[in-house]
C-alpha cells in the first residue's frame, strides 16, 4: 500500500521521467563525475560548510553524532553526489547512449568490461579518500559474494543452510595457512618456503585452495542431509558449522583459539573488485544455465522435477557444492582483508548477518543478494554512532521487510547483463 | 562406578535444561512447521523474568518483615515467571510468526533470528552488561549416597523439569486443547474446517513453550547463578538440535534427545578435555541423524512439506 502510494504520486513519476532517457554509461560517468569532484573539491567545500572533515559515508556518521550539522551534511551530498549525476546524466544523455551503443555494437564483452572498468575507477576514487572507505568496501564486496553464495542454497535451491560461517572459515583458514607457511616468517608455521615477491602471483591458487577444501567440507554437509527431502539439511549444517567452529579452536597448529593474525596485505581493491566480479559473473551464469534451472525445479517441486528427468540428487550436490566454493574463496579474501582471524568470527552471529542479507535483499535474485550485502553492510556502518540501539533498529527493519515482503526487496528477477548495459530509448540492438 | 553415576547424575540435571527448552522447539515446529529462532532468547528472558521476581518477593518480604521459607518463594517465582514469559511468547508468535503463516518457512525463522537479536539488544540496555546474580532462595545440603554427591537442588531441578514434562504429556494427550495440537500437527490445512482456531493453538503453543523456557531458565539460575544476555544463544541452539534430533514434533523424543544431549557433553567433557565438547557432541549428533535422518521418534513427512 505504502509503495504503491510512493509510486503513483507527482514527485516519483517526475522522477522516473527525469531518470528513463539516461543509459547505466551515463550514471557511471556521472558517478565518476561526483568522486572527481569529492577529490578536488570535498575538502574546501566541507570546510566552507563548516564540517571537520569530508563526511566518510554519505554523512551518515555525522548526522547522527552531531545532529546540528544536518543541513550543511545534506547540501554536501546534494552538490558532491547529486549534481553531477544528475547533470552528466541528463545533459550528456543523448552522448552517452550513442556511446553505449557503439560499444554495444562493437563487442558486448568490451561493452561490459568499459562498464566494469568505469565502476572500479569510481570506487577507487571513492575509496582512495579514507581508509576506512577502502575497508568498509572491501568487507562490502565480501558480503556480496557470500550473501550471493547462500542465496544459491536458501533462495535458488530452497533450503536453508546454516553452514555458511563454517564454509567461509575453511576457506579463510586453508588460504591463511597457505600464504603464512609459503610467504611470510611466522610464529606459527616459521620460516617462509618460498620468495615473497612471488606470493602476489599465487594468491589466487590460495583462495581456490580455500574454496575448494570449504567444497569437501559441503560434501560431509551435503552427503547425508540429501538422502530426504525436509529441514535436515538445515540441522545437519548447523551441526556442521559448530564442528568447525570447535575444530579450529581445539587445532593448535593453526592458533586454537587465539586465531591467526599477520596475513600478507595481498587483497588490496583491485583483487577484492575481480574476485566480487567473477563471483557474480559465475554464479549468475550458474543460475541461469539448465543447472540452475533444474535447481529452481527441485525447489518448486522434486517429485515433478524428478518425473522430468532431473537427477534431483546430484542437482542439490552440485548447486550446494558450488555455492560452499565461493563461501571458501571469501573466507579467504576475508582473512586476508582483516588480516586476522580466530575461530569466534566465523559464529552465529555471521550466520544471522549472512542470512539477514540474503532475506533483506531477495531470494533466487542476483540484484537483491547485491542490494541486500551492500544496504545492509552500509547501515551496518552508518549506524555505528547509535552503538547498541543499531541492533534493535535493523532487526525490526528486517521483520518490516519479512512481513511486507517475505521473499525480500527484489525477488525472483533475472539479473541480465545485456539488458543493463544497453542504450535507453532507442530500437534494440541484434546480438 | 562411583565416578560414572556421579557424572549421570550431574548429566541428568544439564539435560534437563536441554529438554526443557527443546520441547518448545518441538511444539512449535510440531504444529505450525516453523523453526521459532526466538525460543533461546526467550528462555534467557524467562531466566530474567525469574531473576526480577525473585528479588522483587525477597525484598517484599523483608519489607513486610515476614520471613517466608525459601522454597515458598521460589514456587511463586517459578509460578509467575512462567506466566508472565507465556506473554512474551504470544506477542512473539503475534508481532514475528503470524503475519508469515503464509510466507515461505524460511522467512518466520529470519523474523525469529531478529526478534532474538532485539530481545538480547533489549536486555542490554535495559540491564546494561555486567551480569547479575541469581538470589540464593534454598539452602545446598550435599547428601552422601555411598560416594555419589547429590545436592537438593540437583534432586529438585530434575524433578521439576520431569514434572513439567509429565504435565505437558497429559495436557497434550488427553485435554481438548492438546487434541487440537495433536490435530493440527496431524494435517495443518484440515483444522480450521473442524472449527479449530488455527491462530488460538498457535498461540497457546507459543505459551506453553515459553513458560517451560522460563522454567529452564530459572532453573538453570538455581544451579548456575549467574545469568548474562547471551546465555540463551548457546542453549537456544543446542536445544533445537536437540528437538530435531528427537524426531519431528515429537514430544517424548525432543526430552529424550535433550537428556542425551546432557549426556553426551557432560560424558565427553568427563573423558576428553572440555574443549573438544562442541566438537565430539556435534560429531556424535551428525553420526545418529547419517544413521536415522528422521530422529528418533520421527517418521518421513516428505510429502507433506510446504515451503
Amino acid at each position: 500500500m505504502i509503495m504503491t502510494s510512493i509510486t503513483n504520486s507527482g514527485w516519483w513519476v517526475k522522477l522516473k521521467r527525469f531518470c528513463a532517457p539516461v543509459p547505466l554509461l551515463g550514471w557511471l560517468l556521472g558517478a565518476l563525475g561526483a568522486v572527481i569532484l569529492e577529490h578536488i573539491a570535498g575538502d574546501p567545500f566541507s570546510e566552507l560548510l563548516g564540517l571537520p572533515k569530508i563526511p566518510v559515508l554519505f554523512g551518515a556518521l555525522v548526522m547522527l553524532k552531531k545532529p546540528l550539522l544536518i543541513p550543511s551534511v545534506l547540501l554536501y551530498v546534494l552538490v558532491i553526489y547529486g549534481m553531477p549525476p544528475a547533470l552528466v546524466g541528463r545533459l550528456f544523455s543523448g552522448l552517452a547512449n550513442r556511446a553505449a551503443e557503439k560499444l554495444l555494437r562493437f563487442s558486448k564483452p568490451f561493452s561490459v568490461l568499459i562498464h566494469l572498468a568505469l565502476l572500479y575507477a569510481i570506487l577507487h576514487t571513492w575509496s582512495d579518500l579514507s581508509a576506512y572507505r577502502l575497508l568498509t568496501l572491501k568487507f562490502t564486496l565480501i558480503a556480496v559474494m557470500l550473501t550471493l553464495s547462500l542465496n544459491v542454497i536458501n533462495g535458488y535451491m530452497g533450503e536453508f543452510s546454516c553452514s555458511h560461517p563454517g564454509f567461509m572459515a575453511l576457506g579463510a583458514y586453508v588460504a591463511s595457512t597457505f600464504t603464512l607457511s609459503l610467504f611470510v616468517n611466522d610464529r606459527l608455521f616459521g620460516e617462509a618456503l618460498l620468495p615473497a615477491g612471488l606470493g602476489p602471483f599465487l594468491f589466487p591458487v590460495a583462495l581456490i585452495l580455500g574454496g575448494l577444501v570449504a567444497a569437501l567440507g559441503a560434501l560431509v554437509v551435503a552427503i547425508p542431509s540429501f538422502r530426504t527431502r525436509g529441514d535436515y539439511l538445515a540441522i545437519i549444517s548447523l551441526a556442521f558449522m559448530f564442528i568447525v567452529k570447535s575444530l579450529f579452536e581445539n587445532l593448535e597448529i593453526v592458533g586454537g583459539p587465539r586465531g591467526m593474525g599477520s596475513q600478507p596485505n595481498w587483497a588490496n581493491l583491485p583483487t577484492v573488485f575481480v574476485w566480487t566480479v567473477l563471483c557474480v559473473w559465475i554464479i549468475n551464469n550458474f543460475v541461469r544455465s539448465t543447472m540452475g534451472k533444474a535447481l529452481n525445479a527441485v525447489r518448486d517441486d522434486e517429485t515433478a522435477a524428478d518425473a522430468m528427468t532431473v537427477n534431483t540428487r546430484k542437482t542439490k550436490m552440485v548447486g550446494f557444492l558450488f555455492a560452499a566454493f565461493w563461501a571458501g574463496v571469501a573466507g579467504g579474501l576475508f582473512a586476508h582483508v582483516l588480516r586476522y582471524i580466530n575461530p569466534g568470527t566465523f559464529g552465529i552471529q555471521r550466520l544471522a548477518e549472512g542470512l539477514a542479507m540474503v532475506y533483506f535483499g531477495g531470494l533466487n535474485s542476483v540484484y537483491g543478494s547485491i542490494l541486500g550485502a551492500v544496504s545492509l553492510s552500509f547501515l551496518s556502518e552508518a549506524l555505528r554512532p547509535l552503538e547498541i540501539l543499531k541492533w534493535i533498529i535493523i532487526p525490526l527493519l528486517l521483520i518490516l521487510v519479512m512481513i511486507f515482503r517475505p521473499t525480500g526487496l527484489i525477488a525472483f528477477k533475472e539479473f541480465n547483463v545485456g539488458n543493463l548495459i544497453k542504450p535507453k530509448n532507442t530500437a534494440p540492438i541484434e546480438d | 562406578m562411583t565416578f560414572f553415576l556421579q557424572n549421570l547424575v550431574n548429566a541428568l540435571q544439564w539435560g534437563s535444561f536441554y529438554a526443557l527448552i527443546a520441547l518448545g522447539y518441538a511444539m512449535v515446529y510440531s504444529i505450525l512447521m516453523l523453526f521459532n529462532f526466538a525460543h533461546g532468547d526467550i528462555f534467557m528472558v524467562g531466566a530474567y523474568i525469574g531473576f526480577g521476581m525473585a528479588t522483587l518477593l525477597v525484598a517484599l518480604a523483608e519489607l513486610g518483615a515476614v520471613s517466608p521459607p525459601g522454597w515458598l518463594i521460589l514456587v511463586l517465582t517459578i509460578i509467575i515467571s512462567m506466566f508472565l514469559t507465556s506473554f512474551l511468547g504470544m506477542l512473539v508468535e503475534r508481532v514475528g510468526y503470524r503475519p508469515l503463516r503464509e510466507a515461505p518457512r524460511a522467512s518466520a525463522a529470519i523474523t525469529g533470528l531478529m526478534i532474538g537479536i532485539i530481545l538480547e539488544t533489549g536486555n542490554l540496555m535495559l540491564l546494561g552488561a555486567q551480569r547479575v546474580r541469581f538470589p540464593r532462595l534454598i539452602e545446598s545440603t550435599t547428601y552422601d549416597l555411598g560416594g555419589v554427591f547429590v545436592t537438593n537442588k540437583k534432586i529438585m531441578i530434575v524433578l521439576v523439569s520431569i514434572s513439567l514434562m509429565v504435565a505437558l504429556h497429559q495436557f497434550v494427550k488427553r485435554s481438548k486443547w492438546g487434541m487440537a495440537m495433536r490435530a493440527m500437527a496431524f494435517d495443518y490445512a484440515v483444522v480450521p474446517l473442524m472449527g479449530v482456531s488455527i491462530n488460538k493453538v498457535a498461540q497457546l503453543t507459543f505459551a506453553i513453550g515459553s513458560a517451560l523456557a522460563a522454567a529452564a531458565g530459572i532453573l538453570f539460575g538455581i544451579a548456575y547463578p549467574v545469568l548474562d544476555p547471551y546465555m540463551g544463544i548457546v542453549f537456544g541452539w543446542k536445544a533445537f538440535v536437540a528437538a530435531i534430533l528427537g524426531g519431528r514434533g515429537s514430544i517424548m523424543g525432543a526430552a529424550l534427545a535433550g537428556f542425551l544431549l546432557g549426556f553426551i557433553e557432560i560424558f565427553t567433557a568427563m573423558i576428553f578435555p572440555s574443549t573438544l565438547r562442541d566438537l565430539i557432541a556435534y560429531s556424535i549428533i551428525l553420526l545418529i541423524l547419517v544413521f536415522r535422518p528422521h530422529g528418533f521418534f520421527g517418521e518421513d513427512y516428505s510429502a507433506r512439506l510446504r515451503l
